[in-house]
């Protein structure tokens, strides 16, 4: 459709533009910056030392010296069959962490032969829909020796006691698990929409899975409360950080209501964001959000344990911020982006393949993402001291403008009424709507800057082919065929037993439905069945579609 | 020109929960003059064809992201069909390999949009397809 510019001449509109010679005077959140910044506009420039209190340097006295960031890469498609191969081979290989991708039936709450599953069954990931899939994932697998991250939030509850339910029947108890849930249902309702249930019960069953994990797999992360999502749904990195601040809150209310200790909980609680390019807002936003964590948690909930206080996150280098234009030109990208994470002082990173914007990496691209962490690890010297960038005038007051900013975000939502009224009257996803509208008519306009987009392009560039995930039509008949023969041959009686006991527990307000959650999956209960029974007590959510 | 008094359904359909396109075209063809009505996530195309006819709007858009862009434009045209709305113009957005605009054309598509267009772009062709 377009031709050689973006910015080509139209009737009508404003003639095609020059590349700009100058850069331009305010970060992305709109943080206007003055050309020089001195010691006597830093408002806090004692910032202690890493380790301690407020976190501002970092969570540890000794930084990346200690231990560097933990490099964890994406995979997991197909049926489980498929999966399992493949983790054997990547656990063979020396890799320790496994990170489980699930299709989007199983993320929904449905199960595979639902009309509305049939024609996405395994398609972005693996269909889970009960026990028996599960024990074949992690067949001839230790999982007392692995640490396995699950990108699951409606039915993170279901899946975790799913995954309780195979390191029971492999006779390994459950307080040696390690791994995480995504588990953070609050952004799913903003940005990337696997709700499932109203946001009210929604929040009681997250409090439910991390009171559960907090006494039953100790090790185990039981939330990774996320602004990856909204961030790359369009709004800017204060809005980011400031939504999930605000989201991390909502949950600690909660559980606080549920009678749950938040210097024990808050230790357990971990954060995961997007980084994209503005690179020294990326590295303030983590400064100011780990210092206005720890602030919040003083101040609000009088949280005294340091350990209770640790903002820790983990990290993606790419999303929105790869294009599919000349897209060699990510591989740049992605490496500014891994250096501002590690300014920033992630605990774990992803870089993203430099084609993902547009198809499924290949092994070329993906080794590069791999290689670049390990470029910046090794030979870029950043990982060398804690907190290299501290004490910099501008780093210094750039934090404590992105601090103030964020501040406003939560503020903002507080006076409206809270996140959670915020979600259930759509407001906040109108203002991420509105701030993306406003995002793509800045690049359309040309006021902000995408190399290779909408400036210093050339005739015949290479615009990205997108190849898509292809559904293998078999892989989905076997999950339907195993599905079926599944219901045939389990024990009926025992199904309809616990699924009654669920449904009694979650009429209540208070009953931890964790255990019932796992007795249901050892009786071969399906995902698609827990989630019925626990509609069938609270109704789904109503989207509130505002525009 | 302006799509005043035209009215236009943006519809998700399928499980894949990516609505900041639609969001995004909706208030761009909203400030253009269209009455818009956005349909949410997860609809059937049985689901959105109705709607469609029951708000008797001239063109309806798919934001597909999930790659089974064949399959629902060519459901979503046949519901229409059945319900003798086969005049209702049926857009696509989203993540469309260019080799499989032809085929989404063939069974019925007017317009097929991606993310790299500009916005002023997009309205631009809705407008050149439904005010003549």
């Amino acid at each position: 459709m377009s031709d050689s510019s973006a910015a080509e001449n139209k009737p009508g509109e404003t003639p095609r533009r020059e590349p700009p010679t100058k850069p331009s005077t305010a970060t992305p959140s709109g943080i206007e910056v003055p050309p020089i910044v001195t010691a006597d506009m830093v408002r806090t420039p004692d910032q202690g030392m890493p380790g301690e209190l407020p976190f501002t340097r970092g969570i540890f006295p000794d930084g990346y010296r200690g231990r560097l960031w933990t490099i964890r890469q994406y995979s997991g498609f197909g049926t489980a069959e498929e999966s399992n191969e493949r983790y054997r081979f990547l656990l063979e290989k020396g890799q320790t962490g496994l990170s489980v991708a699930l299709d989007l039936p199983t993320q929904c709450g449905y199960d595979p032969v639902d009309p509305i599953a049939k024609s996405e069954v395994g398609k972005v990931g693996v269909s889970l829909s009960n026990l028996a899939e599960a024990e074949i994932l992690f067949d001839e697998i230790d999982v007392s020796g692995i640490s396995t991250s699950f990108t699951i939030n409606g039915t993170a509850s279901i899946i975790y006691a799913m995954y309780c339910a195979v390191a029971d029947k492999q006779g390994v108890p459950r307080e040696k698990l390690t791994g995480t849930i995504q588990n953070d249902i609050l952004k799913e309702y903003v940005a990337r929409g696997t709700w499932i249930f109203p946001v009210r019960p929604s929040l009681r069953l997250i409090a439910d899975t991390i009171l559960f994990s907090n006494e039953q797999t100790p090790r185990f992360n039981p939330i990774s409360i996320a602004g990856a999502h909204v961030r790359d749904a369009g709004c800017t990195a204060v809005e980011e950080m400031g939504y999930t601040l605000a989201n991390g809150l909502a949950y600690i209310d909660e559980l606080i209501r549920r009678g749950g200790d938040v210097e024990k909980f808050a230790r357990r609680l971990s954060f995961f964001f997007y980084v994209h390019m503005d690179f020294f807002e990326e590295v303030c936003k983590f400064r100011a959000g780990r210092r206005l964590w720890a602030k919040l948690l003083t101040e609000r909930y009088g949280v005294k344990d340091p350990k209770a206080l640790m903002f820790r996150f983990g990290v993606v280098c790419g999303g929105s911020s790869l294009v599919g234009a000349q897209p060699d030109n990510n591989v740049v990208r992605v490496g500014i982006e891994n250096m501002a994470a590690v300014m920033g002082g992630a605990q774990s990173i992803f870089t993203a393949a430099f084609d993902e914007a547009y198809q499924i990496p290949t092994e070329h691209s993906a080794e590069i993402a791999v290689r670049t962490q390990q470029i910046v690890a090794h030979e870029s010297g950043i990982a060398r001291t804690v907190d290299p960038l501290g004490g910099s005038y501008y780093v210094e007051w750039l934090t404590d403008q992105m601090e103030d900013e964020i501040t406003k975000v939560i503020d903002e939502i507080e006076a409206y009424g809270g996140v959670t009224k915020a979600v259930e009257d759509g407001w906040l996803q109108l203002k991420i709507a509105q701030r993306a509208s406003e995002r793509k008519r800045k690049v359309d306009s040309g006021e902000t800057v995408i190399v290779g987009q909408n400036y210093f392009r050339r005739e015949d560039q290479n615009e990205g082919v997108a190849e898509l995930f292809k559904l293998d039509p078999q892989a989905s008949a076997r999950v339907i065929e195993k599905f079926e023969r599944l219901r045939d041959t389990r024990d009926d009686a025992e199904v309809a037993r616990t699924l009654a006991a669920l449904e009694k527990a979650a009429a209540t307000d208070t009953e931890n439905l964790m255990p019932y959650l796992i007795d249901c999956c050892h009786a071969y209960a399906t995902v698609g069945e827990m989630v019925s029974t626990l509609k069938s007590q609270w109704g789904e959510f109503e989207e509130p579609v505002r525009l | 020109m302006s799509l005043n008094g035209k009215r236009i359904l943006i519809a998700k359909p399928g499980l894949d929960g990516h609505d900041v396109g639609a969001k995004i075209i909706a208030l761009a063809l909203r400030d253009a003059g269209a009455d818009v009505i956005y349909t949410g996530l997860r609809r059937s195309p049985d689901y959105i064809a109705r709607v469609a006819v029951d708000e008797d709007v001239d063109a309806v858009g798919l934001s597909i992201l999930s790659g089974s862009h064949k399959e629902l434009v060519e459901e979503t045209m046949r519901c229409l069909k059945e319900l003798d709305a086969g005049d209702i113009h049926l857009f696509v957005g989203g993540t469309i390999p260019s080799e499989d605009h032809d085929e989404l054309v063939q069974a019925g598509a007017r317009g097929i949009f991606t993310a790299e267009m500009s916005l002023n772009d997009v309205v631009a062709a809705v407008e050149a397809d439904l005010v003549t």
